[in-house]
């Protein structure tokens, strides 16, 4: 199979000793990362023309690599484009040219900003996201599903599963995750009993998570797909907005993705998955702190006042810190359970929407969505009403089952 | 002879300079290229591991971005090796180049808190300057401990 080519624009990959990971990442999905070749002598008049006078070499490098692209001289099939971690010069770039490759050609752009302890593990996701972009335009397209297909979403904390026959959920699954594939095993179970369907019935599978590689080769699934790609396929489908701009927000058990989705396809992403502060790992926890079940924290937080709790920090550990000290300072279980939605919306914020943009309709979707109180925080951050479409905690799963059918015999 | 320190570190130009007039150029020997098909116009020729980003720790604090402390990482043993220093500042990407601004102000300091010699000039704009540019180099070498002609 032919490579897809990812035009790679940085600044620091190769002294943070980062590059192998980078190239390792890339060749693990089946794509080649390359630097677009171009004249030492194009470098200072290309970032006059794109007019941000920055200072470091090899960020005037990656201004021009990025018009090369987008006027077509040199041809890719994406981008990456990463910059060291707590550089703001390398900040204000990353950003402009995550902004301009996409409003200006028809590339999808990932970013990320690195350490020397990204590894390519981190960079898995990402790099498999753009080559399915890229491989599979026509697969994505697809907005109606047929025949009988299973979708299965292993999550870090939750498995789900879902049967779809002619283009209705007819059954659906969902366990915690402890081991992988016993708890697929168990949704699978669930969803088929829920349909009345046997698995000789099903005639096509997709998986999409964590362990969709283990459990795609357990179930012998037609399509393995990143999660990235795969939810908003299934937000926009559940969502009945497949055409147009939309964005899908993500908040994971481990990391949240954030989305900018024109017809059903990503045009960008981000993935953010540093500080567990921002994810419902840390709403399980205030959940469990304030003795109720996560499914009651939502309607819990819709009746306090996040902001007569004081909270402040961006880790999971102190944030719980600070609801405990609350709590013992005798603030109401409601308020607490208000800010610790308002302090994970305000993260989500502040640290991945503003890579994207934002275009309405938003979309919430994942078992996050069902809180209430977040997707009401999110709303206000953003200033606009968050859409949660129906069987929003089983995204992964629509997406995986949506798209499977384009591997029903026949199609 | 000395060792003197050049930067930028990747010109071949003020490494071919030193080395005329005796003395042991400190620099990445690097060429810079007229068409650029690596990560940066001064990619290391080494394989950098994420062990030297942890080396440039001795340079630069962790909160430091890892691509400065991984530059550091070679960088900072040169300078600590260095007896005397020639700084080209406002040089041509052709003359030589390094890829990080901030990399640039961290060596650039560490080596005027050194103490040792300092040469730093302009690079020049036309051929008069150019004249005056290398008359300016020749005579801060020849001053150098065991400095001459080679």
């Amino acid at each position: 199979m032919k490579k897809v080519r990812i035009a790679q624009l940085s600044c620091g990959a190769e002294y943070s000793g980062v590059q192998k990971e980078i190239y390792d990442a890339a060749e693990s999905v089946g794509a080649e990362v390359f630097f677009p070749d171009i004249a030492l002598a194009d470098v200072e008049r290309a970032v006059k023309k794109f007019g941000l006078d920055v200072k470091s070499a090899d960020l005037k490098l990656m201004i021009a690599r990025a018009m090369a692209l987008v006027d077509g001289k040199i041809d890719a099939d994406g981008v990456f484009i990463g910059t060291c971690f707590r550089c703001a010069e390398a900040a204000i770039v990353r950003n402009e040219l995550r902004r301009y490759i996409p409003e200006n050609s028809k590339l999808s752009v990932v970013s990320y900003s690195f350490t020397e302890r990204t590894t390519a593990g981190t960079l898995l996701t990402r790099m498999e996201a753009l080559t399915t972009i890229a491989r599979r335009r026509a697969l994505l397209a697809r907005e109606e599903q047929t025949g009988i297909t299973m979708g299965v979403d292993s999550g870090s904390s939750t498995t789900k599963a879902v049967v779809m026959k002619d283009n209705q959920i007819v059954g659906t699954g969902w366990h915690p995750t402890t081991e992988v594939l016993a708890s697929a095993e168990n949704a699978v179970t669930d969803a088929l009993a829920m349909a009345g369907l046997t698995r000789e019935d099903i005639q096509a599978v997709g998986t999409t998570g964590y362990g969709r590689f283990l459990i795609g080769k357990h179930f012998g699934a037609d399509l393995v797909q990143e999660e990235l790609t795969v939810n908003s396929k299934g937000a926009v489908y559940l969502a009945g907005h497949q055409r147009g701009a939309s964005t899908v927000i993500d908040i994971g058990g481990m990391d949240n993705k954030a989305i900018s989705v024109i017809d059903g396809i990503p045009g960008t992403f981000t993935m953010g998955g540093i500080c567990a502060g921002a994810s419902g790992r840390f709403l399980e926890m205030t959940a469990k702190r304030l003795g109720v079940d996560i499914t009651e924290l939502g309607p819990l937080a819709m009746k306090g006042m996040g902001k007569n709790v004081p909270m402040n920090s961006y880790c999971i550990v102190f944030g719980t810190q600070s609801l405990v000290n609350a709590l013992a300072a005798g603030s109401s279980r409601e308020d607490v359970a208000a800010a610790a939605c308002h302090s994970v919306a305000e993260q989500v914020f502040e640290q991945q929407l503003q890579e994207v943009d934002i275009k309405e309709p938003v979309i919430m979707v994942g078992g996050t969505s069902l809180i209430e109180g977040l997707v009401h925080a999110m709303g206000e951050l953003l200033q606009t009403r968050v859409v949660v479409p129906p069987y929003s905690q089983y995204i992964g799963a629509v997406g995986s089952a949506l798209l499977a059918s384009g591997f029903v015999k026949g199609e | 002879m000395a060792k003197v320190f050049i930067y930028p570190a990747t010109s071949l130009i003020l490494s071919d300079l030193v080395a005329r007039f005796g003395h042991k150029p400190l620099g990445a020997a690097l060429g810079i290229r007229e068409r650029i098909q690596t990560a940066g116009l001064e990619s290391p020729p080494l394989q950098i591991t994420p062990e030297e980003p942890k080396r440039g720790l001795k340079y630069a604090a962790v909160e430091v971005p890892s691509g400065v402390r991984g530059r550091m990482a070679i960088y900072g043993p040169l300078i600590e090796e260095a007896e005397a220093a020639v700084i080209v500042t406002e040089a041509d990407f052709a003359f030589g180049c390094m890829g990080c601004a901030r990399t640039d102000e961290l060596i650039l300091f560490t080596l005027r808190q050194s103490g040792i010699p300092i040469l730093e000039l302009k690079y020049p704009t036309n051929e008069e300057e150019g004249i005056a540019f290398v008359a300016t180099i020749k005579n801060f070498l020849k001053g150098l401990p065991n400095g001459g002609e080679a």
